[in-house]
């Protein structure tokens, strides 16, 4: 399976960007092998509305099945649900550090969006 | 004739100087309240209200039938409002602008209009003077496509006198483009010089002649006076503070009617508007 990390950098190591919709960067990552692939968001982040809803549909397209990041947008959580895309909020740390907690269990998976949209 | 009353920020007695002008003018004026998010010009003129009606934006809905999750729509869509994840289409009602764009591309003709309201736009009159006002439905976002429907329900054949919301940003600029004046009102204090600089720039860019109406006129710190001397602004009015003023103002009612000497200064206020609009010397006034 793949997972979505929203993250501040193209590295495991780099810290996870608390935002979804403007993200600079999201990693789409195996939790199992660690190959990953990341993914440029800086598209959506210059968008002047609706920048979750795009970045949950290139999430989506990329076939991941979770999504961890900091906040989520009500409109992103739509598509995502649509999308049959969990949601995990209100990471932080690394990447790394977010897979780890991930591939343990300690994740509680949102049922629905936690900021109010902005545009 | 068409003036457009604005402030800076609101509280200046834009709505007073609005009504109040209507009612020293009388019949031949028609008061046009585009404050659609707060719209309070009613409580001074005391319209009788004849008719309301919605006012609906159109909108995709999508027939999931025939869509073959082709995503032409959205990849069209600049405004996000469509969404195609997997074989689901969504859309995002407070998203869309209206284009029709989506509803052009979709090669499997899946794209039907339906409405997303606006808000409601009311006409009625008081002594023969029109009145119009739009209200934004709680939760839309989007005041300019409504403000633009209210000011299309003008008639050309008598004086326009709109309300403006407060502000410099679109739904500002919706109420006063193409106007043939802009009749600013503010105070003299810090703050409201603070904010009629920023709509004395939004003004600029329109080019459209103004003047100034200085609310409230012996408080605060003056400063406004040498802004517009050295802008070049002709101030065309001066409220003074005055406890009668303010209590007419609590009590909901019209300057004009409970002190007629005020009627006189509103009919000259208009007299130098209307010169100040049609000679081009009005018109070098907000141009620089
Ligand atoms: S009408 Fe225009 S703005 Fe609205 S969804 Fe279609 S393409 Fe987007
Ligand atoms: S363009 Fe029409 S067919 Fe294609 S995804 Fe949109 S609604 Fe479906």
């Amino acid at each position: 399976m793949k997972i979505a990390v929203t993250s501040a950098g193209t590295q495991l190591e780099s810290e996870v960007d608390p935002r979804f919709g403007r993200a600079r960067y999201i990693l789409i990552v195996d939790p199992e092998t660690l190959a990953f692939e990341a993914l440029d968001n800086s598209a959506n982040v210059s968008a002047f509305q609706g920048s979750g809803i795009s970045a949950a549909t290139m999430v989506s397209d990329k076939g991941a099945e979770v999504l961890l990041t900091g906040y989520c947008g009500p409109k992103a959580y739509l598509t995502l649900d649509a999308a049959g895309i969990k949601v995990v909020s209100d990471i932080s740390g690394t990447v790394m550090d977010a897979v780890n907690a991930f591939k343990n269990g300690k994740v509680t998976y949102a049922t629905e969006a936690n900021k109010d949209s902005h545009w | 004739m068409i003036i457009s009353v604005a402030s800076g920020k609101g509280g200046t007695g834009k709505t007073t100087v609005a009504t109040n002008m209507a009612l020293a003018l009388g019949e031949k004026v028609e008061l046009l309240d585009c404050d659609v998010e707060e719209p309070n010009a009613h409580l001074f003129l005391k319209p009788q209200i004849t008719r309301t009606e919605k006012v609906e934006t159109p909108i995709p809905l999508i027939d999931l039938e025939k869509c073959t999750a082709c995503r032409k729509c959205s990849d069209i869509c600049r405004f996000n409002a469509i969404a195609v994840v997997g074989k689901k289409v969504l859309v995002f009602p407070e998203l869309c602008h209206s284009c029709g764009g989506c509803m052009v591309v979709c090669p499997e003709k899946a794209i039907v209009e339906t409405g997303r309201e606006l808000g409601t736009i009311s006409y009625g009159h008081r002594n023969g003077i029109r009145f119009i006002n739009g209200r934004l439905r709680v939760g839309e976002a989007m005041s300019p496509p409504l403000i633009r429907k209210v000011r299309a329900a003008a008639d050309p054949e008598r004086v326009t006198i709109i309300d403006a919301p407060p502000g410099t940003s679109c739904p500002v600029i919706a109420a006063m483009n193409g106007a043939d004046f802009i009749l600013m009102v503010t105070e003299p204090t810090p703050f409201g010089l603070h904010d009629l600089r920023l709509a004395v720039g939004a003004v600029r860019v329109l080019g459209i002649p103004c003047g100034l109406v200085v609310n409230r006129s012996d408080i605060g710190d003056q400063k406004v006076f040498a802004y517009a001397e050295s802008e070049g602004l002709p101030i065309l009015m001066t409220i003074p503070f005055d406890r009668r003023i303010a209590e007419i103002y609590s009590r909901g009612k019209a300057i004009v009617e409970e002190m007629p000497e005020w009627k006189e200064r509103f009919v000259d206020l208009y007299r130098k508007i209307e010169a100040l609009a049609t000679s081009r010397s009005g018109a070098s006034q907000c141009v620089k």
